[in-house]
């Protein structure tokens, strides 16, 4: 049985590839001017490494965490390979995602994020996005909400996330040498995270 | 002997700063660059880290020397790549300047010392004044 892990990744390389450019400005901004092409990259190398008929949804998210490792390059590479390498895990062997699978994933891949990068919320960093989401998703479903309004509600949380970056100064990363020239911008991260997120929505609604 | 991995987002950077240290220390066979992308782009790459520790080691360890920002955090991931692999090598990272680091290192690993003080003698280096 198809899972439909290898559309998913699709629809999240489709989305951080057509927003290459939007990443790098942003980047450039308050970075080092390289999160969209860099992303792009990984995703380029992880859509070759990934084969359509493969179902088992921790093994494909595990060789994506990998190719991120490798291929990224910048500091999104080992936080990125890490997040899917950790969602890996808690999904190995399985074919389906339910409900409370995604409550896995979130917090596998946020524990494996701060593990990495040493970061907590109100940092300036992807975490920005991706923790409001998970407390979003893990209450609507525990209100009864199915996957897509809870997902739809985690993506309006990650924007709001992402909003919120461009008013806190950054302390982690190439953007804490401007301090508090770093407000005003919003998190690269955080952005390409929500994007994730919503490429994810974008799928389960296909389906 | 110890074993020493030098990181750095830059192939060059990598590869000059282990010719330099080899002058150091003639014929020590434990030093491995892992430096930029696989394609040689500017960048880190957690496997090429993982693979040259595997290569670096000889059983008494390995000292990772790195340079800046996402250095770090790649040399980190190998490590637990290994880990996971349970493949026993015991890897650590150097809070060190990379080019100092390096030579410091690799004198006292091509002299027979221990994890411990290659990776202390590294460290030490950063105190080394140059005026």
């Amino acid at each position: 049985m198809a899972s439909g892990i290898y559309e998913c990744l699709s629809k999240i390389s489709e989305k951080i590839t057509a927003n290459k450019d939007f990443l790098t400005e942003l980047d450039r901004e308050i970075g080092d001017s390289d999160h969209g092409i860099n992303m792009a990259r990984g995703f380029a190398a992880v859509m070759e490494k990934l084969s359509p008929d493969e179902s088992d949804i921790g093994a494909v998210l595990k060789k994506t965490g990998m190719t991120l490792l490798s291929k990224v390059g910048g500091a999104s590479g080992p936080l990125y390979g890490t997040a899917y390498m950790e969602a890996g895990k808690v999904m190995a062997g399985k074919v389906e995602a339910a409900p409370e699978d995604f409550n896995a994933i979130f917090d596998a891949a946020i524990a494996g994020i701060q593990k990495r990068g040493k970061a907590v919320k109100g940092e300036k960093t992807m975490l920005d996005a991706i923790i409001p989401a998970k407390e979003t998703y893990a209450k609507k479903i525990s209100d009864g909400a199915n996957i897509v309004e809870a997902l739809e509600a985690a993506c309006k949380s990650a924007r709001e996330g992402v909003e919120y970056t461009k008013t806190i100064i950054a302390t982690k990363g190439r953007a804490s040498y401007l301090g508090e020239r770093s407000i005003g911008h919003q998190d690269p991260g955080a952005t390409s995270s929500t994007l994730t997120l919503e490429a994810i929505l974008d799928y389960m609604k296909s389906k | 002997m110890v074993g020493i991995v030098i990181v750095s987002h830059s192939w060059k950077i990598a590869e000059g700063v282990c010719d330099l240290a080899r002058e150091m220390a003639q014929g020590f066979e434990g030093l491995i660059p892992a430096g930029g992308l696989e394609d040689g782009s500017i960048g880190t790459d957690a496997q090429r880290i993982a693979d040259a520790i595997v290569e670096a080691d000889s059983g008494d360890g390995v000292v990772i020397i790195a340079d800046i920002g996402s250095s770090i955090m790649s040399a980190e991931t190998a490590i637990e790549l290994l880990e996971d692999e349970e493949r026993g090598i015991n890897a650590v990272i150097a809070d060190a300047p990379i080019v100092e680091g390096a030579i410091c290192a690799v004198v006292e690993a091509s002299g027979g010392g221990s994890l411990d003080v290659v990776l202390s003698v590294a460290e030490e280096s950063r105190e080394a004044n140059k005026l």
